[in-house]
């Protein structure tokens, strides 16, 4: 064992208040998130948080564990859908049955990201609040209409999925702010979703593009709900209005499916970096839309 | 895993089993202690400040205040280290890329380093001190390296190789020239020329291990250090000159080794480690960060290679030749030379001409990356000899055939071979049930051979006999993978006895002679050659102290099944002494039964290779998939089959890694964009299929049990013979290495829109 | 300030002090003396420090010491039942599943814990189970076949 006297020079300030706190209540971790000075940080699932932590990118005063705070343990199914605690992890969501039957596109979204190691800790809240624009959940809760429950030192606040991230690594989320929960809603019959994304590897990846498409159906597979999302085509995931347009008002054809994968590369604005270029991500941002369209259609019933 | 053993005459009785490796329990409960598992008592934490720039000279560094931070014992830059006195030109470069001199050449590169009483006091004092530079422009392409107008790296770089020496300093530092007969006249006699440029990205070896190591010198210059190496020998020789020691007080123990694969032949830390203990008095401990493995331990070179080959209608290759550009970082290497010499190892070639060109670039220094050099060009090679056998209408296959070197043949790069591989390999993949598999919709069959040298050199081992009859085999090359259970097999077939009678230990350098490192696949193929001489001169021992036991003569005893027989029919009274019995009695004829070997081991084989890959690729993403993979080598004799299809699968594995994804990828401002395994793709598990494997055993006539090193030529043919099962499948060569999806789409997009407008 | 922490590792109590933004992977491997738990990359990229906590599959470099209280652990070191090797180990060792042995502790535990879930796995199955785990010596081919040879054997006992 090495040693470990603390140095408490007074260069190192931050040394002298260095706090972990795990709260057990939202009211709690609230007060102490208003109250805390510094650089503070909510530790959900900390597959981000400790990575940057590691990286010397941030270096806290404050972490406050949310995973002891009971209310954002569980996922629960009610009238109007279901509300995914903050501090669920997104392999619990993949275990929870009646979620994976109703949302597979936001559950497969959820177990894309990282390895079942990543999968036993990390947060869709937690993937949200770091505002990747490559989230993989961000997209397939945008495409379901999610809505984040933000508790506050003024208060509850409801938010939908594509109003939180506001640019690479920043959110809306204001001092003392908190997102408690994400609800989804209640699904209805012949609607489905779907979420894909690509990666070069099989796994342990980061999304170079993503897709996902959430699409009801009224009578003779006519589709009469549309929404798609796309990741990593720009800063934030973004909403795809006119591809609802597009999809809105008879069968999933492949007149339709050309349009949708046309107006999906013109709704992106990506950036060349190490994960991918310009061409390839627009090229693929349709083919991807394209293929999760397909998918959420045969999951609603649909007949290609 | 098919073995055909039909080549070899000898029977063994223990080398071509399978045991049990002797260190395995301890590294599946956790026990093994690796480079960052030891500890000294009062040891400091050792952390190094990095340049956040590509290229630039230092101006100024201060560490005043990061020295009166509590806690920090030592503080040590470029100016502890005295280059005077030293004249290898290697070993100065070294010490500046452990600590940079006047210049930073890359972004990763030492300029000062702490110790301190822990890691949060010694990342405190890094804050603190404060660096000046003043930026250069850099370069970190091969071919914008080689223009006119690049920024020079370092202005006393002379082309070496030319005649004469350039006036003017460039970022080439060295040409070299390999081959035979007359190109001109070969490419004259040509049906179907071809020339192309082939890239190939950098790649690191991606050990999942960082350097680490713990170091301690004493104020009376004696010192010690653990480490995660692949040569503590050759350590301990650089160090003790770096730091002015005698080389014999300095003991180097290597821990387990959490792999290497070359990138663990190189000092990138350790000196520095011994300078700031012999700063602090203190014991110092350092450990790279993944990051900083990346940025600043030595990657494979960045390729650039112009190639044209020529073919008659019939088959016949009558010209090879190759310009070569490799990155070595900021220092001279030799890493084309071995690029041009490995280039067209493959081929009975009657006129070949490579010429590599060492090329400065603001990277890490280039370090060994299992076979260095060889997959680069044999990615070229031999994309090149599938796109000309389509030419002329015949199957790639035959045409390698028809031109592979044999025994006899003079190579590309000079000497002439022995008996060697690389046609029973070629064979073997024609007869491979894999070769005539059916293909599924957009996939494509690829396949590609390989070439490595082999080394030997200088080795030393003992063999020691104990009480009761058990053996210790002590060797000075690490074990990498399962060299113990080898060479614990070859004492137990030398001396007769079961392996699980024979230990192999590894020494440190303290307890036995030099050593060579375990690179250059020579650590089973020369330490056997040590252990078995080791072992011939135990049992002429034995035989001596039976022979005084009977009273006969020596030459009457006879050394059989791990027994001394007396031979003639005059001496059939006498039992048989096993070596237990003869170790009983060893006080009274002579002493502890011992048995060493210093060598210097010759005649390491050649090794080939040939794989075949089967690749699917998405038209519409580039994504690809591996769907089968089968490796066919020559080991010569595979002394532990199973380690031996290790190394075949795992070279595989990391040559597909490279050429799919693994890539440095470095910014405008020269800085490395992916250091980490999140964005350094290396291969995952779901990313492969089974390797299959399929060891042939052609014996090396120099070795007495005809082992070849099998560790390296693995990676050499994957690059290939993945870009011809990717071109096969898109029906779009490849040139450019990783064949990543975007490159993959691209080339599609920019295939389909030139077959467009030829259309028109 | 230090933190004291009380949890629980390989069935046994133990108490340790770490920083409060100390990753458990540094806490078992400095303050317990837990050296088998392996660190390659420190940001959850490579699975060589594999933990289970409460029964679920991490990366101790990606949870705080802190958060360890009142929690329980098992790491390499608790695989073994006395001098009986875990069916997996037994395998790894038969099936030279591992070379360098450095990633060997990580895919353990995460093939321990597929095992826990999932007592017949396919091939493929495997594989996304483990693609958390980096190995960079062995192709993966043979620790497939271990994990696959283990499972079959566990079935049978």
């Amino acid at each position: 064992m090495i040693e470990t006297n603390l140095s408490l020079a007074p260069h190192n300030e931050r040394d002298l208040i260095l706090e972990y706190l795990a709260p057990e209540k939202t009211a709690d971790a609230v007060k102490l998130l208003a109250k805390s000075k510094g650089s503070v940080h909510v530790l959900a699932g900390g597959s981000d948080l400790l990575v940057r932590m590691k990286g010397g990118y941030v270096e806290p005063d404050v972490i406050i564990d949310i995973k002891r705070i009971k209310a954002m343990q569980d996922i629960k199914k009610g009238a109007t859908g279901f509300s995914i605690g903050a501090a669920v992890s997104c392999a619990k969501m993949g275990e929870h049955k009646a979620l994976r039957k109703a949302w597979p596109g936001v559950v497969e979204a959820a177990n894309l990201i990282g390895s079942d190691q990543i999968q036993g800790r990390c947060t869709i809240a937690g993937n949200l609040c770091n505002a990747s624009p490559a989230a993989d959940s961000v997209p397939a809760l945008i495409a379901a209409k999610a809505v984040a429950v933000i508790k506050g030192p003024k208060g509850t606040r409801r938010v939908a999925i594509e109003d939180i991230a506001t640019a690479p690594g920043k959110t809306c989320l204001k001092k003392g702010e908190i997102v408690e929960s994400i609800q989804l809603p209640k699904r209805a019959a012949k609607m489905a979703d779907a979420y894909l994304r690509f990666t070069p590897r099989t796994e342990m990846d980061i999304a170079v593009v993503s897709a996902a498409v959430n699409l009801t159906l009224g009578p003779r597979g006519v589709i009469t709900h549309a929404r798609v999302a796309l990741g990593a085509v720009a800063p934030t995931a973004v909403l795809v209005p006119e591809a609802t347009k597009i999809l809105k008002g008879g069968k999933l054809d492949d007149e339709k499916l050309e349009a949708l994968a046309e107006i999906c590369n013109a709704a992106c604005r990506p950036i060349d970096d190490k994960r991918g270029t310009i061409e390839f991500r627009t090229h693929v941002a349709g083919v991807l839309a394209t293929r999760a369209a397909r998918l959420a259609y045969t999951r609603a019933g649909g007949k290609l | 895993m098919g073995k055909d053993t039909l080549l070899t005459d000898r029977v063994f009785k223990s080398v071509g089993t399978r045991p049990m490796r002797p260190d395995g329990i301890d590294k599946v409960t956790g026990r093994a202690r690796y480079g960052a598992d030891h500890n000294m008592s009062g040891q400091l934490h050792g952390s190094i400040l990095r340049s956040p720039h590509a290229h630039a000279s230092i101006k100024s560094i201060d560490t005043s205040k990061a020295e009166k931070l509590k806690g920090v014992k030592a503080i040590v830059t470029a100016k502890d280290f005295k280059t005077k006195g030293i004249t290898d030109p290697g070993l100065l470069d070294i010490i500046d890329n452990c600590m940079a001199g006047k210049k930073v050449f890359y972004d990763g590169h030492a300029v000062a380093a702490v110790a301190a009483v822990d890691a949060k006091t010694a990342k405190a004092a890094l804050k603190l001190i404060k660096v000046e530079y003043k930026l250069l422009k850099h370069v970190t392409d091969v071919d914008e390296a080689v223009k006119p107008k690049a920024p020079v790296i370092n202005n006393k770089c002379f082309t070496k190789g030319v005649d004469p020496t350039p006036g003017k300093a460039s970022n080439v530092a060295k040409r070299s020239e390999f081959g035979h007969g007359n190109v001109a006249e070969g490419f004259e006699a040509a049906d179907v020329v071809i020339e192309r440029n082939f890239k190939t990205g950098q790649s690191h070896q991606g050990y999942i291990e960082p350097h680490a190591c713990v170091a301690s010198i004493g104020p009376d210059g004696a010192g010690e250090l653990w480490v995660c190496t692949q040569g503590h020998f050759v350590f301990r020789q650089q160090c003790a000159e770096i730091l002015g020691l005698d080389e014999a007080k300095l003991k180097v123990t290597s821990s387990e080794i959490g792999g290497g694969f070359g990138g663990k032949t190189h000092l990138w830390v350790e000196p520095v480690a011994l300078a700031l203990s012999q700063k602090a008095n203190r014991p110092v401990k350092l450990v790279m960060s993944r990051e900083d493995v990346f940025r600043a331990s030595g990657p494979t070179s960045a390729t650039s290679i112009d190639i044209k080959m020529g073919v008659t209608k019939d088959g016949v290759i009558t010209a090879a030749e190759a310009e070569l550009r490799y990155t070595s970082g900021p220092y001279a290497g030799s890493w084309a030379t071995l690029g041009a010499m490995t280039a067209f190892a493959c081929y009975d070639l009657k006129n070949v001409k490579t010429v590599g060109l060492e090329v400065l670039v603001n990277r890490p220094k280039t370090t060994a990356y299992r076979a260095p050099s060889a997959p680069m060009a044999a990615f070229a090679v031999e994309s090149m000899i599938d796109e000309l056998a389509d030419r002329i209408g015949m199957k790639a296959i035959d045409m390698r055939i028809q031109n592979a070197a044999k025994e006899g043949t003079k190579s590309s790069y000079g000497p002439v071979y022995g008996p060697i591989g690389i046609g029973p390999t070629l064979d073997a993949a024609k007869n491979h049930p894999h070769m005539s598999a059916p293909l599924g919709p957009n996939q494509g069959r690829g396949m590609a051979c390989g070439f490595w040298f082999n080394f030997g050199g200088q080795s030393c081992t003992d063999l020691n006999i104990s009480s009761d009859g058990t053996a210790t085999i002590t060797v000075g090359t690490i074990d990498v993978g399962g060299a113990r259970a080898s060479l614990a097999l070859v004492v137990a077939e030398e001396l007769g006895i079961p392996y699980e009678q024979v230990k192999a230990v590894i020494a440190d350098t303290g307890s036995l002679g030099y050593n060579e490192m375990t690179d250059g696949s020579r650590g089973t193929f020369a330490s056997s050659m040590s252990a078995i001489q080791s072992c011939r001169m135990a049992i002429a021992d034995m035989r001596q102290r039976a022979a005084t036991l009977w009273e006969i003569d020596v030459d009457e005893v006879v050394w059989e099944n791990g027994q001394a027989w007396a031979g003639g029919e005059s001496n059939s009274n006498h039992p048989p002494l096993s070596i237990a019995d003869l170790a009983k009695s060893a006080e009274k004829t002579g002493g502890p039964i011992a048995g060493h070997a210093q060598i210097v081991a010759d005649g390491a084989g050649v090794s080939f290779a040939t794989h075949i890959c089967d690749i699917e690729v998405d038209p519409e993403t580039g994504q690809t998939r591996v769907v089968r993979y089968t490796v066919i080598q020559d080991a010569g004799k595979a002394v532990h089959p199973t380690y031996v299809e290790g190394q075949f699968q795992g070279g595989a594995a990391q040559g597909i890694g490279w050429a799919l994804n693994e890539e440095y990828i470095y910014g405008e401002d020269g800085r490395l964009q992916n250091p980490g395994f999140l964005d350094y793709r290396i291969p995952v598990c779901s990313d492969l299929p089974m390797i299959d494997t399929q060891i042939l055993e052609i014996p090396n006539p120099n070795h007495p049990y005809g082992i070849r090193g099998v560790g390296e030529t693995s990676i050499v043919p994957p690059l290939a013979a993945i870009g011809n099962a990717v071109s096969n499948a898109t029906q779009v060569r490849m040139t450019h290495v990783p064949m990543s999806p975007p490159r993959i789409l691209a080339a599609i997009h920019a295939q389909a829109a030139s077959d467009d407008s030829s259309d028109d | 300030m230090s933190v004291l922490v009380s949890s629980t590792i390989n069935g046994d109590n133990i108490e340790f002090a770490c920083e409060p933004d100390e990753t458990l992977l540094d806490a078992l491997r400095d303050r317990v003396g837990m050296t088998g738990v392996k660190e390659g990359c420190g940001t959850g990229d490579c699975g060589a420090c594999s933990i289970t906590l409460d029964g679920a599959l991490v990366c101790s470099c990606l949870v705080l010491g802190a958060e360890a209280e009142g929690r329980s652990i098992e790491t390499v070191e608790g695989m073994s039942d006395g001098n009986t090797l875990h069916p997996l180990q037994q395998k790894f060792l038969e099936h030279a599943a591992l070379q360098c042995g450095i990633c060997t502790p990580g895919f353990l535990i995460a093939a321990k814990s597929l095992l826990e879930k999932n007592a017949d796995p396919s091939e493929e199955e495997v594989r996304y189970a483990l693609a958390g785990n980096l190995c960079r010596c062995t192709g993966y081919d043979k620790i497939v076949r271990a994990v696959l040879d283990a499972a079959k054997q566990m079935r049978k006992a």
